[in-house]
């Protein structure tokens, strides 16, 4: 098998509402190793693991934990990224709806580590199992004595609450997700500051995602040296896949980097459906690239996505087959965009608008060289100025499928009953 | 210090400054539109994008600090393309009907999209249009040609403290107004008008009662007399062209006259006359043991929040009318009655800074004969501007002239009531000579006087010690209403102005006041207290005459009638 279970190996082996049976197969018996380490070697563990951030962006993130660990505040914040709205994503759902535990002990590690006595997890408000799951586990957790004051003894403190949005897409974001936790409406700030410095109320704040926080005591238990063993030298570790779309096994899957996509679609996902043909792939969610069938023997590596000067995503892979139409599935994931921007900033605000209006001319037939030329400059645009991660991101579906499918515009306008109506 | 590159200009610079700030002091210009300089760091239109060197993306000059090294340009073809592209975005969705609009040839975008060179329509309109917020008598938003910039949010949220104005919703649907889509008359705003003086375009702006006041003037039964407020005579010139700062009070009366008003008064003159009530009410709550500290009361913003948001607070606040509401009075009682004219015919117009003028002017209490109001109309320094302009009065090459008796004669302690801490200074040149039964050697009084938001002095009155305070934005407004609720306020008068600067800063002065402009209007507010031969109140020669002749004594019973006023609790 490709898979290689480590933060869901509990997953479907204990009862996620009983502690006692996440207990017995070792929960939290890695947060008992890691208070007996000094907050420096925990954190020197974490970068000789070479983990990176795993909500989308790639960070290192013993340099996060660093840098909370440094500053000199009288208030430090812990907050993990579970507003899992990218479409296509349902891992952090399934970690913590399988494990919470692993999640608590994995902040309750990098709380002791960054020196910080206060976290929430922000969990998308769509995901009420999840909330009732986290919560119950707190409860318990807390009973236990892994939460709260003085834990297991030791001089370290660590209150966790959870908090959950009313559905906006962009809370994801970490800046409008602080804002939501300080009741304020979903919208981005200006950077820097960042949020380890000044975040959640002002104070310096830890932001990640489940899954990385999942892995701490993974690579406590492994050590930092053997976790880096695990999957490619830039890409070490394990990476939780959402598989979705035109394909036979839709679910979440965990797997080393490395692995090529084209064998995640065949072994795991059990190929296309129906004897139809796969015709793109859509990686990281709508916010990612759209990739043809001949690239898929790429690997899932973080450098790899670079070149389509997009993050990794948070590891979705969208699987399209030959009936789906690429403007539509274009069309469909402006709206989505347009409907989730925050509206703060003009290009992400006003500039759907005017994609969809270009993207409409294609899917009925009536597309001009210009409107191509127009789709691709407002593409970039937006791309390049945008004030946050969902405006930058946005477009790009739309810049890979002029990349990659280029040929499909031009035979799209070629066949179209072009009105050009000059000034 | 560290170097850096800025269109092949090697540049060295604070990098605590962002990059808008430092191509702007070497005379690179990086157009902005959010940005404002009072405001902090909005960074939400796009339009002073950067490219930097080694950066995929584009950057925000307004928000991005340089590090050594950096190569930056402002006017690459990636740079202006996608500047373009943003302003033909918020043109796509703005009603753009230039021609009609209060901000024509005023409009931070219209200016920004002629610089840019946007001369075609690349973009399908996507205005949905929305109806005009005309609930109020003071401003009106006009959410069609809202560019959602967030300067008013910022103005309302950070400087005064209240957070009236806000965003909602998301996408292309965010638009910027009261909460739950209220009205703003329903809401507390108190109509201090600073949003619509930082507003870029013509989204927000005052109530424009031009229209009522040209028809007043053609109506031969009506006379039409006019007071103009301290502040006006030192922004109208910037208005209409002249440099910021300049003192017109002379072509200001002969344009007033130009214009067809019956008389020209000054405003000054209640002014003074506000200092003789309000100083005597002081003194009287002193040796009375009446309610302390005593908060003085011509701001019209300052008294809405009060009455929204501190109505526990209006025992403090003296009863004496504003100038305005003063000038009305006595225009439609002593001034009717010595000129033979029916009150009924007499149509008062003030000229003010201010767009809550417009509603004081409107409050059922501020009428003589419980029918009409005793200010007809109130307009802005914009609104005079623009009647000057209207009448096509060349304002540069204008000859002075003097106000119109009996109203005219007015003091340097009146000029001040345009300035934070005037009326303050004002104030003390009247109190302290009749407390100490001296004549005072120098009627500066420093401490009060300047931008910042809370003053205070002390003051040495045979002896004892006076404490004062000054405060300007309903920010530093609150803090002081906090105080007296705490019972820790230690002061025994304080002056409350609800924008900053004062008067000089009100919501109805020319627009996109600054500090830096505020400033030199301050400093014009001094340099006309210094010129006139008269600066303390009670040595006014015409307010004499007007107690011996009709009022007879401050606080006496004409005076209640008319120039002293109450409040209500607003707040349920």
């Amino acid at each position: 098998m490709i898979t290689q279970p480590l933060i869901t190996k509990r997953c479907g082996n204990i009862d996620p509402l009983q502690i006692d049976s996440a207990l017995k197969a070792g929960a939290y018996s890695l947060l008992k190793k890691v208070l007996d380490l000094s907050r420096l070697q925990v954190i020197e563990e974490i970068k000789n693991s070479k983990i990176r951030g795993r909500g989308g962006a790639g960070f290192p993130a013993h340099i996060k934990l660093m840098s909370l660990y440094q500053e000199n505040s009288p208030q430090k914040y812990l907050v993990c990224n579970a507003d899992e709205g990218e479409p296509g994503n349902f891992k952090d759902r399934y970690l913590m709806e399988h494990d919470p535990h692993l999640i608590i002990e994995g902040m309750a590690i990098a709380a002791y580590a960054a020196g910080t006595s206060r976290g929430y997890i922000y969990i998308r408000g769509e995901y009420q199992k999840s909330i009732e799951i986290m919560k119950q586990a707190i409860t318990q957790a807390s009973a236990k004595g892994f939460l709260g004051s003085q834990i297991l003894g030791k001089d370290f403190s660590f209150h966790l609450e959870v908090r959950s949005g009313a559905g906006s897409y962009v809370c994801g974001e970490e800046f409008s997700l602080l804002e939501s936790l300080e009741g304020k409406a979903g919208r981005t700030r200006v950077k820097p500051p960042f949020p380890t410095v000044k975040g959640l109320f002002g104070y310096p704040t830890l932001i990640n995602n489940v899954e990385t926080f999942a892995n701490f005591p993974i690579i406590m238990d492994l050590s930092g040296a053997s976790y880096a063993k695990i999957g490619t030298p830039s890409s070490t570790g394990t990476k939780l896949l959402s598989l979705s779309g035109n394909i036979q096994n839709r679910g979440v899957f965990e797997v080393p980097f490395g692995i090529p996509f084209r064998k995640i679609i065949d072994e795991l996902g059990g190929g296309i459906p129906e004897g139809r043909q796969l015709k793109m792939v859509q990686l990281g969610g709508v916010c990612g690239p759209i990739i043809p069938e001949y690239l898929i023997d790429m690997i899932v590596d973080y450098e790899r996505f670079e070149v389509f000067e997009s993050k990794t995503g948070a590891g979705a892979i969208i699987v399209i087959d030959d009936s789906q139409d690429l403007f539509e599935l274009l069309a469909n994931i402006s709206d989505f965009f347009a409907h989730e921007s925050c509206g703060k900033c003009t290009p992400c605000r006003e500039g759907h608008a005017q994609i969809r209006k270009t993207l409409d001319k294609f899917i009925h037939y009536q597309a001009c060289e210009k409107d191509l030329i127009s789709l691709e400059s407002q593409a970039r645009i937006m791309h390049q100025t945008s004030l946050c991660g969902l405006g930058q991101s946005a477009p790009t579906s739309i810049i890979s499928a002029l990349y990659f499918f280029r040929n499909a515009f031009f035979d799209r306008i070629n066949a179209s009953n072009c009105q050009e109506v000059s000034a | 210090m560290i170097r850096l590159t800025i269109n092949n200009q090697p540049i060295i610079a604070d990098e605590n400054k962002t990059i808008l700030t430092i191509a702007k002091e070497n005379n690179i210009h990086i157009p902005t539109l959010c940005h404002y300089s009072d405001l902090g760091i909005h960074s939400e239109c796009r339009v002073c994008v950067v490219e930097i060197d080694g950066q995929k993306g584009l950057s925000t000059a307004c928000s991005t600090f340089p590090k050594d090294g950096m190569v930056i340009k402002t006017n690459s073809p990636r740079v202006i393309n996608s500047r373009k592209n943003t302003v033909e975005l918020l043109l796509s969705n703005h009603d753009a009907s230039c021609t009609t609009c209060v901000r024509n040839m005023h409009c931070e975008l219209q200016t920004l999209a002629n610089k840019l060179g946007i001369e075609e329509k690349r973009f399908e309109s996507v205005l949905d249009i929305k109806e005009l917020d005309l609930s109020t008598p003071s401003i009106v938003r006009n959410p069609n040609r809202c560019i959602k910039c967030g300067r008013c949010v910022e103005v309302c949220r950070s400087v005064q403290g209240m957070s009236v104005l806000d965003f909602h919703g998301r996408g292309q649907d965010m638009s910027v107004g009261p909460a739950y889509h209220h009205l703003l008359a329903d809401v507390f705003c108190t109509y201090c008008g600073q949003c619509a003086n930082v507003c870029p375009v013509g989204a927000i702006m005052e109530k424009d009662n031009t229209d009522d006041v040209w028809e007043a003037i053609h109506d031969t039964n009506k006379h039409v007399i006019v007071q103009i407020a301290p502040a006006i005579r030192v922004s109208l010139g910037e208005e209409l062209g002249l440099a910021v700062g300049d003192i017109v009070t002379g072509q200001m009366v002969t344009a007033l006259k130009l214009i067809g008003f019956d008389q020209v008064f000054d405003t000054n003159f209640t002014a003074d006359l506000t200092i003789l009530e309000e100083g005597n009410e002081l003194l009287s709550r002193i040796q009375n043991g009446g309610t302390l500290p005593m908060i003085t009361s011509c701001c019209p913003a300052w008294i809405n929040f009060l009455e929204h948001r501190y109505p526990e607070v209006i025992s403090n606040v003296s009863t004496c009318k504003s100038p305005q509401q003063m000038f009305g009075a006595l225009a439609k009682s002593y001034y009717a009655s010595k000129n033979h004219l029916d009150p009924k015919n007499i149509f008062v117009v003030s000229v003010m800074p201010c767009t809550a003028k417009k509603f004081e002017a409107t409050r059922p209490e501020m009428s003589v004969n419980h029918e009409d109001p005793d200010v007809d109309i109130s307009l802005t320094t914009r609104e005079l501007g623009k009647m000057i302009r209207q009448m096509g009065i060349d304002f540069t090459h204008l000859e002075s002239s003097e106000f119109d008796g009996p109203f005219g004669e007015t003091t340097g302690a009146a000029a001040l009531f345009g300035a934070t801490g005037g009326v303050m200074e004002a104030a003390l040149r009247t109190v302290v000579e009749v407390l100490t039964k001296k004549s005072l050697d120098n009627l500066d009084f420093i401490p009060v006087r300047g931008m910042d938001g809370f003053k205070e002095a002390t003051l040495d009155l045979n002896g004892q010690s006076l404490k004062v305070a000054v405060v300007h934005t309903l920010s530093n407004a609150k803090i002081i209403c906090e105080q007296i609720k705490n019972g820790t306020s230690p002061y025994l008068f304080v002056e409350v102005m609800a924008c900053p600067g004062g008067c000089v800063g009100g919501g109805g002065q020319p627009y996109g006041s600054t500090r830096e402009q505020v400033g030199k209007r301050l400093k014009a507010i001094y340099q006309v207290d210094r010129d006139l031969a008269v600066r303390k109140s009670h040595e006014n020669p015409s307010i004499v005459k007007l107690y011996d002749e009709y009022l007879k004594t401050p606080l006496g019973h004409l005076s209640h009638e008319l120039l002293h006023t109450h409040y209500h609790d607003k707040r349920s």
